[in-house]
């Protein structure tokens, strides 16, 4: 098992400065969710205009791979139509199940797949893509 | 010494991603030693039948098997008789059993139910329910700012309105222990009862619950070298005799008609069903195994490595430590400036290290403290102070890989 695995230097850029933190002032699509066996939680707001994701921004407490994958996530949906989003979500769920996959759109997130060698933090990876597949399904 | 004790737990003797196992998350479940394993073992082998139920030889043995071990927790936590012990899947389980036939017929709008902040959710969550569905208030008595509570608080919240009083003997988190005895004074004093869980107190310390003059006390097998799934009720006679069961079926009756049925004696009238009778096997088995070692000499152990762990530890630049200064019980709960206990989890399993990271089933002290999680490490009769020592410089480590995080 190696840490380096895990702990990437992109995703530690990620998780220490971190994209898209903060709240829309106003009107947003917003999703609360928290992860009942650790206590991480996020509040991910989507600005959605003509079925496009115009902007994203998060709030919320972590760990360094739930919070850098948070940053990422609404980094790479930008601008994305909801279909192309949800599509990203998908590929992001085969990372997490070991295979390889590529995200030429947004490569950072490639960084993510050694998370899969550690089995009790996929669910930290995947918080902020559950969140944001409730943000579409609300839509 | 030491060394015959971890001689005895096969677990222990394994390297876990290419470093020997240092294993520090006992608050959440203990290692089984050898004679456990065997015990269960032994059963299923020569004796696994149903109880109270066979005329044939291995169920006359499955019944003194099950019943022995009932009389070996009675014993051990000093209970009057062996049948105020109702064995239960755990603590969890002996709590809700509290809570849904005794609290719930004696509660109405307006009484009181007091409690803590710090209560694991399982001596959280079933009074709440009694709450809701009888109209009566939850108090909790203030915390102190190390954790700790005083018993003149006790003394001013405990009101003649007070139904129960329902606390940990030993915060699982907090690693503080309850005036448990002082406060089943005042219980009583105002006509309530006292529930305690002893889910973190049993397996650490000598408990005795004639002295304490709990009404009913809880405990987990498996947090005491027993196997999964086997705990124990204790309760006053007077009390289990007048509560109705809340399970019904086979073994626990005495008639059955078609409209009306009536009830084993006690203790069995709680143990509807094919009871766990490999679980109590092996919970004898770790009561025998843990008396033979000596509550003392496990209470002092641990009292000592508490006390090297919190020293070790509040010498690391940037952790807080929750809790007081003193410990007498082996749970340490902590945060290491501002990286995240899974991420220090992560890092030290990598080294070999169990601990334990997240709320720990206490969310609204994680609240009380102003976390969303800590770290948590866990001590118990095998772990040493090198165990400490492998502890503390994999959290150096931690900190320089996180770099400027802390």
């Amino acid at each position: 098992m190696q840490l380096d695995d895990l702990y990437r230097r992109v995703i530690m850029d990620h998780y220490k400065n971190p994209r898209n933190r903060g709240k829309f002032e106003d009107d947003a699509v917003t999703v609360d969710l928290n992860n009942p066996t650790c206590g991480d939680r996020i509040s991910l707001q989507l600005k959605v205009e003509n079925g496009v994701v115009a902007d994203a921004k998060y709030t919320g407490e972590g760990c360094s791979i739930s919070m850098s994958s948070a940053s990422m996530m609404t980094d790479a949906v930008k601008g994305k139509s909801l279909e192309e989003a949800l599509s990203l979500a998908d590929r992001f769920s085969s990372l997490m199940q070991g295979e390889d996959v590529e995200f030429e759109e947004y490569e950072d997130i490639e960084a993510l797949s050694g998370v899969n060698k550690f089995p009790a933090r996929i669910k930290c990876a995947t918080l902020a893509w559950n969140a944001l597949r409730k943000g579409i399904d609300a839509k | 010494m030491i060394a015959r004790i971890r001689e005895q737990f096969p677990i222990l003797h394994q390297e876990i991603n290419g470093h020997p196992l240092v294993y520090l998350d006992n608050a959440a479940t203990s290692q089984k030693p050898q004679v456990v394993i065997d015990a269960v073992k032994r059963y299923y082998e020569w004796e696994n039948s149903n109880v109270h139920r066979g005329v044939h030889t291995l169920g006359s043995r499955a019944t003194d098997a099950y019943e022995g071990a009932r009389e070996k927790v009675a014993r051990f936590i000093n209970a009057e008789s062996s049948e105020q012990i109702i064995f239960t899947r755990g603590t969890t389980t002996a709590l809700n059993l509290v809570a849904s036939s005794y609290a719930r017929s004696v509660c109405g709008p307006g009484d009181e139910i007091v409690l803590t902040e710090m209560e694991h959710h399982s001596n959280l969550i079933p009074w709440q329910q009694v709450a809701i569905a009888t109209g009566a208030t939850l108090k909790y008595i203030p915390l102190q700012p190390d954790g700790t509570i005083r018993v003149e608080d006790v003394e001013a919240l405990v009101t003649d309105r007070t139904k129960l009083v329902a606390i940990a003997y030993v915060s699982n988190v907090m690693g503080v222990i309850h005036p448990v005895k002082q406060i089943a004074e005042i219980a009583h004093r105002h006509g309530a009862v006292i529930v305690v869980d002893g889910a973190q107190s049993t397996p650490h310390m000598k408990v005795d619950v004639q002295d304490i003059g709990c009404d009913f006390y809880a405990l987990s097998g498996h947090k005491m070298c027993a196997p999964t799934g086997i705990g124990a009720l204790y309760g006053k006679k007077a009390l289990l005799e007048a509560m109705e069961p809340i399970e019904f079926g086979g073994e626990m009756i005495n008639d059955v008609g078609l409209y009306e049925s009536t009830w084993k004696e006690l203790p069995w009238k709680f143990e509807g069903g094919t009871p766990i009778i490999a679980g109590a096997v092996g919970l004898g088995a770790a009561i025998d195994f843990l008396q033979e070692i000596g509550m003392d000499a496990i209470e002092q152990h641990e009292e000592k490595l508490a006390a090297y762990a919190m020293n070790r530890l509040s010498e690391l630049e940037g952790v807080t430590i929750y809790g007081p200064r003193e410990r007498k019980v082996g749970i340490v709960t902590f945060n290491l400036g501002d990286i995240h206990p899974h991420d220090v989890a992560t890092v030290l399993d990598a080294q070999g290290i169990a601990i334990r990271a997240g709320h720990h089933c206490c969310q609204p002290l994680m609240r009380w403290l102003k976390v969303s999680s800590t770290a948590r490490a866990s001590f118990y009769l095998y772990n040493t102070e090198e165990d400490v020592d492998r502890l503390v410089s994999a959290l150096i480590q931690t900190k320089e890989y996180f770099g400027d995080a802390t």
